[in-house]
């Protein structure tokens, strides 16, 4: 599939960026922070996405969805990025939902799908265990009971975990932390018993929670798939994960990127523009390439999940670890080339690099995924 | 320039195919072993083996060599879809490059925008059939990347330009039978606009060159010099004093060359990781040097970052649009990659790859030493990479002077 927009694509952008920049610009970011929002999104703008199609995009007809692509979410993606817009998509539509799609019965699809399509419903995977990202540390057991399975753990750094309507939960039936084996998905709806959820609040101002499972009982008609072979599941969604954080911090290095240009063309000191200082042009040149390369890489990725090609995997890690490099090193840059007024809570640019960290470590950061994309090509 | 269906694509490439097949020599579908396999052509070239000079022969009478270029021009008229068909059909079989041409790579392209019908009539032909091998002088010692302030004299006495001055770092300046060459016809004018381009025959009376030596130990590059050099006023390409817009012109394409050029160390195809199994092992399926594991992984990943790049930018102009500012992010990038690639190259090998002769070292080895040293003169030709950062922060970012 090409690396260019279509005209159907373009025109997805600029509904995207028409909205998001009238809805949730940056100063919809500081009322939800500067409020002590208990969700960290507004449910009413997710309502209206949710509106224009957005929340079932990448899921089919039959469930209430628009049967669109990745490359197609993507892109709303990259334009939230460029106002630091939070919404549940990669909780609810990606990780949570896709699972419940890849991994579901009709029934199941049927109970939580449409829900989510019409924006309704908010659904997070509760996966991590530890202080970063490790994709089959799982050590919350799920033992069987009769009709069913009594989980027990702590999940920690959930995405927009804290209001969900149900948890996607990863819990070892068999097997050791860390092996690929015996990982099961298990759905949890909010107010379980021996279930709790509490926010831990980020630097980037979004919704995280840390739950417990204290013998949450889950019935038979709650459990993905095999209750032992969750992996295979959980592998495609993390990397759909990996791949949809990645649009979305391109479109956040786009912007903290272009904002910076526009003030080397505008601050002046010594009686010039500073942006004819050489030393910060040959950075900006240099961040010009790395957003390219972060570009096309996206792109690709994005391309192949529709594709359902082999190489999804190892682009999901290229993808991440491109874009993360990406974002930090151009929102690190944006605050120095700022000076001073970078630093200040005023300028929207700290916001960027307080995201671009947040969103480093969601899902794995950079080192992480060369080591996974090392391993994939089989080294 | 209009665009082929995908059928006709399709017929094309089997069309193609069929032709290579056919006329490709076996021992030219065999990776070239060092860089005396290369074919430069030329009055007085120089043909590793017979086969070489019939695979020159074959392509360059189809217009393969140049196949882009019209083929009243010696070209084979393909749209850059076609090229692109013939570039994949050359690889899948393996074929050798037929002809290596700085005339065919940066010549070619500014004759075909800038040349005279005369001009196009003389030099193209000969040179995509790979009989007219041309070296540029553009740097001098004074005039590097700030080449506009460059100082050899051209002055018109009658219908020719007398020449007087010196080129540096001239490529293969000894082994060529023309130059492109820019001199400065007004040295009154701002520096710019004081600059023609003149197509100089180095068996002229009054030229001659002297090699320089390289860090790889090569001498592929001279020093060039002119004294009384007339060269007729008929050989200069576009407006006098107009030169500095087809220089310009020129460097797009080359820098887009250097850009897709891979110094060859260990074939084309051996990647990083499998040179690295061999020399540092592996642990529970994983490089045993951790450190290394990790940059070769990133290096792997930026040069997949950069290939998708390319693609992107081809799939954008689609047909016919010549490299325009990006060719400097893509010569930029590229270069700087390659090096990283083979400064990985040499780091795994260890004190194998710093080996100069003898029986200790393979030819793998040597040979990635030297494409190793050449690297370094990657960012530095054609515009360093530094001068590529400026065109960016200029053309593209728009940054003040
Ligand atoms: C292998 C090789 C082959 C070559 N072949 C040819 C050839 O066939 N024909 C030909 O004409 N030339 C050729 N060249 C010459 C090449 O084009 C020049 O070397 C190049 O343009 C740089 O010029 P210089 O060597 O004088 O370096 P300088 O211009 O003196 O540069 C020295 C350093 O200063 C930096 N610098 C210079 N100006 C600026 C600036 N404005 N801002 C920031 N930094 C700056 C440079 O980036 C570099 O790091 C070749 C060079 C090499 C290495």
């Amino acid at each position: 599939m090409s690396l260019v927009l279509t005209e159907d694509q373009e025109s997805i952008r600029k509904m995207a960026r028409e909205f998001v920049q009238r809805r949730m610009p940056t100063t919809h970011l500081r009322a939800l922070r500067d409020g002590a929002d208990a969700l960290g999104y507004s449910p009413a703008c997710w309502s209206e996405l949710a509106g224009l199609g957005v929340a079932g995009m990448t899921f089919p007809e039959a469930v209430g969805g628009v049967g669109l692509g990745f490359a197609e979410l993507g892109i709303v993606l990259e334009e939230c990025g460029r106002t630091l817009a939070p919404t549940p998509i990669v909780s609810t539509v990606v990780l949570a939902g896709g699972a419940i799609s890849l991994g579901g019965t009709d029934a199941q699809r049927a109970r939580w799908l449409p829900g989510v399509c019409a924006g309704e419903r908010v659904l997070a995977l509760a996966h991590d265990e530890g202080t970063r990202h490790a994709r089959h540390r799982v050590a919350t057991r799920a033992e069987p009971v009769a009709g069913g399975f009594r989980i027990t753990g702590e999940k920690s750094f959930v995405l927009d975990g804290h209001g969900a309507d149900a948890l996607v939960v990863a819990a070892r039936v068999a097997g050791a932390s860390a092996d690929r084996a015996g990982i099961g998905l298990f759905i949890v709806p909010a107010g379980s018993p021996g279930l709790t959820v509490a926010r831990t609040p980020l630097v980037d101002s979004r919704n995280a929670a840390r739950v417990r499972l204290d013998g949450v009982v889950v019935p038979d008609d709650q459990v993905l798939g095999a209750p032992d072979g969750g992996a295979a599941v959980l592998d495609r969604v993390l990397d759909r994960g990996a791949i949809a954080v990645s649009a979305e911090m391109l479109g956040g290095a786009l912007e903290a990127f272009e904002r910076t240009v526009a003030y080397l063309k505008t601050r002046r000191q010594f009686g010039v523009l500073i942006g004819s200082f050489q030393a910060l042009k040959h950075r900006a040149a240099q961040m010009f390439c790395e957003v390219e390369l972060s570009r096309s890489i996206v792109l690709a990725a994005l391309r192949a999940l529709d594709d359902d090609g082999p190489d999804a995997a190892l682009l999901a890690a290229a993808a991440k670890a491109r874009t993360t490099d990406t974002f930090l090193r151009v929102a690190g840059e944006a605050i120095q080339m700022h000076g001073g007024i970078g630093v200040t809570d005023e300028l929207d640019i700290g916001l960027f690099y307080k995201r671009a960290r947040v969103a480093a470590m969601t899902l794995g950061d950079a080192a992480y995924q060369r080591d996974r994309y090392a391993r994939l090509q089989g080294y | 320039m209009e665009l082929l269906s995908g059928d006709d694509l399709e017929g094309f490439r089997a069309a193609t195919r069929a032709w290579l097949e056919a006329n490709c020599p076996a021992a030219m579908r065999t990776p070239a072993r060092s860089a005396d396999d290369d074919v430069w052509g030329g009055r007085a070239a120089v043909f590793p083996s017979d086969d070489a000079r019939v695979w020159l022969e074959r392509m360059g009478a189809r217009g393969f060599t140049a196949p882009t270029w019209p083929r009243e021009y010696g070209g084979a008229g393909l749209t850059a879809e076609q090229a692109r068909v013939l570039d994949e059909e050359l690889r899948s079989l393996g074929c050798r490059a037929a002809l290596k041409s700085f005339g065919v790579w940066m010549l070619g392209p500014v004759l075909l925008q800038y040349g005279t019908e005369a001009q196009k009539l003389a030099f193209l032909p000969p040179t995509a059939r790979g009989e007219l091998r041309w070296c540029q002088g553009y740097s001098e010692p004074a005039a590097g990347s700030d080449l506009a302030s460059l100082q050899t004299r051209a002055v018109l006495d009658g219908d020719a330009y007398v020449v007087d001055g010196q080129k540096v770092w001239t490529s293969h300046a000894d082994k060529a039978d023309w130059m492109f060459c820019l001199v400065r016809t007004d040295p009154a004018a701002p520096k710019h606009e004081g600059i023609s381009f003149l197509l100089i025959d180095m068996r002229s009376p009054g030229v001659s060159t002297r090699p320089i030596r390289l860090i790889s130990g090569a001498s592929p590059f001279c020093e060039a010099f002119f004294d009384g050099v007339r060269v007729p006023a008929a050989q200069l390409v576009g407006r006098v004093n107009g030169g500095w817009a087809v220089a310009k012109a020129l460097l797009e394409h080359e820098r887009a060359l250097i850009s897709r050029m891979r110094d060859a160390a260990f074939g084309e195809d051996e990647s990083l990781e499998s040179i690295a199994k061999r020399y540092l092992g592996t642990v529970d399926g994983a490089l045993a040097d951790p450190v290394l594991r990790d940059r070769i992984a990133q290096a792997s990943m930026d040069s997949l970052c950069n290939s998708l790049t390319l693609r992107r930018s081809a799939e954008g102009a689609r047909s016919g649009r010549p490299p325009g500012a990006e060719t400097s992010m893509f010569k930029l990038y590229g270069t700087e990659l390659n090096k990283r690639r083979l400064e990985l190259i040499v780091e795994i090998e260890g004190f194998r790859g710093v080996g100069v002769e003898g029986s200790e070292f393979s030819a793998d080895e040597l040979a990635s030493t030297r494409a190793w040293l050449r690297s370094r003169a990657n960012s530095i030709e054609g515009g360093s990479s530094e001068i590529q950062l400026n065109i960016i922060a200029r053309r593209v970012l728009g940054l003040p002077e």
